[in-house]
């Protein structure tokens, strides 16, 4: 690769990181803003104009709060716990194609930080990681509370991963690709996955509600009923990493989503538009932008999905939880994977 | 290339040991985690990044968890000071130890490193696709034993995790 590449490649995962940072920090207010609405309350209105502030503010509080570390801690685990958390919440989106392709100067420029051919099964990957971050702090807590709560946590998160997996297996079976670049380029225009795998599509959607312990699953935090969750001891701004990190894999959850079932940077109509700009660069960067644009809708959408299910689903019980799971969500992808090998094998036969 | 190699087997060797030489048996698990992660290190230098994640899958992300969650649950952090090894153990240790020692190197002392062949070598063999095509036609029979013996492995966990009649936990 050449330096000119590497800068380019330098600075969009840069531009990635901070956008992630700034997605997440903005999807608090925006949870709280939704909220409000949802409940006819006006929400966070004090800190700069609309409240627009609140979450420096936030970050500012908890920066100040008194770094706590109980005595009989795990002290270098305890530490460690949040930082696994955040790192392994913002590896996932270095292999997700945010957009087409950019010609800058006569230099194609990929939207994307690393083409994987095996990027589905990375993502797959850091998400399965993503437990050690709430196991590492729950157990060097030295809490009862904070132990049985990252027990909770991870079997959850185990338990959803397989349903997970198996409902991917679906769309590989139709793409016959694991890079996720490919899987987008194949959605181009309207030709959604979501069209051809609206059950795939629903048990990936639930999975993810449980992956990332959003309300209706929960129970690892469960404030509500439960001690706190793997996180009762924890304060100040190993706190805030812990949430934080859960708006990120909210963030970085959506634009799978999006990528996997929605077309990524695809939109209706992609192509008219590109034939009607006479200039082919331009019409190609116009086209990108615009796909671009078309991503973060997409993942804004599901952004704001997560936050509307939070205030209109009451939370599951732990044994159905793991009903859901074990006895509905895995037969029924199994289900689909046959489903969708009967649909390929009848399109083979019939046409 | 070369510095990164030795770098990585350097940590791979490092952290294998501390998995051994730690007295906390949850560092134990932690380093042997980092260990797999060092060893997916050496599948990508490898080029073979369907098996780099594949060990990060399976390994680091479903099997370490299992034992962590039971390492946590037995909370023999604080049993673990008081473990006394009796001598007697600790020289039958060193003894078989040391015999695994000799074993070894009696096998590798003719070994020799094959080395590069320009017109064999196939910079793409641990690609998906490659690994796909030798699994589903060089070596389909052992591949469908394996994956019968993961059936039969799957269905006696059902078995041992089924309630007993007249059992009731909830």
């Amino acid at each position: 690769m050449e330096s000119v590449d590497l800068l380019y490649k330098a600075i969009y995962i840069l531009v990635i990181f901070g956008i992630t940072l700034l997605i997440a920090t903005y999807s608090t207010y925006f949870e709280r803003k939704i909220a409000a609405f949802i409940q006819d309350r006006v929400g966070p209105n004090r800190a700069g104009p609309a409240g627009l502030l609140q979450p420096l503010a936030d970050a500012g509080k908890l920066f100040f709060k008194e770094d706590f570390i109980p005595t009989k801690a795990n002290k270098a685990l305890f530490i460690l716990g949040p930082g696994v958390a955040m790192l392994v919440a913002t590896m996932s989106s270095a292999v997700i194609p945010f957009g087409d392709m950019l010609i800058i100067g006569g230099r194609e420029v990929y939207l994307q930080a690393i083409e994987v051919n095996i990027g589905v099964l990375y993502i797959f990957g850091v998400v399965s990681l993503g437990v050690y971050g709430l196991m590492i702090g729950g157990w060097a807590s030295n809490n009862k509370y904070s132990l049985l709560g990252a027990i909770r946590a991870a079997s959850q998160n185990i338990s959803y991963e397989l349903a997970m997996g198996l409902s991917l297996i679906a769309v590989l079976m139709m793409t016959g690709s694991l890079s996720l670049r490919e899987i987008a380029e194949q959605q181009a225009g309207f030709n959604w996955n979501i069209w051809y795998q609206p059950l795939g599509f629903l048990i990936f959607l639930v999975c993810a509600f449980a992956e990332t312990n959003r309300t209706p699953f929960d129970l690892p935090e469960s404030e509500a009923e439960l001690i706190g969750g793997y996180h009762t001891e924890y304060g100040s701004m190993k706190l805030g990493m812990y949430l934080f990190a859960e708006y990120i894999n909210i963030f970085v959850v959506s634009a799978v989503m999006s990528t996997l079932y929605f077309g990524a940077y695809n939109f209706p109509f992609m192509e008219n538009l590109r034939q009607a700009i006479s200039d082919p660069v331009l019409a190609n960067n116009v086209v990108t932008i615009v796909g671009v644009v078309a991503m973060f809708i997409k993942i804004f959408l599901f952004i704001f999905f997560f936050m509307w299910v939070r205030w209109t689903l009451p939370r599951f019980r732990y044994d159905q939880l793991m009903k859901l799971g074990w006895n509905l969500l895995i037969p029924l992808s199994i289900l689909n994977i046959l489903l969708t090998a009967a649909g390929i094998l009848l399109k083979d036969y019939l046409f | 290339m070369d510095s990164l190699f030795f770098f990585l087997a350097s940590l791979t060797l490092l952290c294998a040991l501390m998995v051994v030489l730690s007295k906390n048996p949850v560092h134990s698990v932690l380093f042997l985690i980092i260990t797999f992660f060092t060893i997916s290190g050496h599948y990508v230098l490898l080029n073979a990044q369907f098996l780099a994640v594949v060990n990060i899958i399976v390994y680091a992300g479903a099997i370490m968890v299992l034992f962590l969650f039971v390492i946590m649950f037995l909370n023999m952090s604080k049993a673990g000071d008081k473990i006394k090894t009796s001598t007697i153990s600790k020289f039958a240790g060193a003894i078989a130890g040391g015999m695994m020692f000799v074993v070894f190197v009696a096998a590798l002392k003719d070994a020799t490193i094959a080395g590069l062949n320009p017109e064999t070598y196939n910079s793409q063999a641990g690609m998906v696709e490659n690994l796909g095509y030798v699994l589903f036609t060089e070596y389909l029979l052992p591949f469908e034993l394996a994956s019968i013996l993961f059936l039969v492995a799957m269905v006696g966990a059902v078995m041992i995790g089924k309630k007993e009649q007249g059992e009731s936990h909830f």
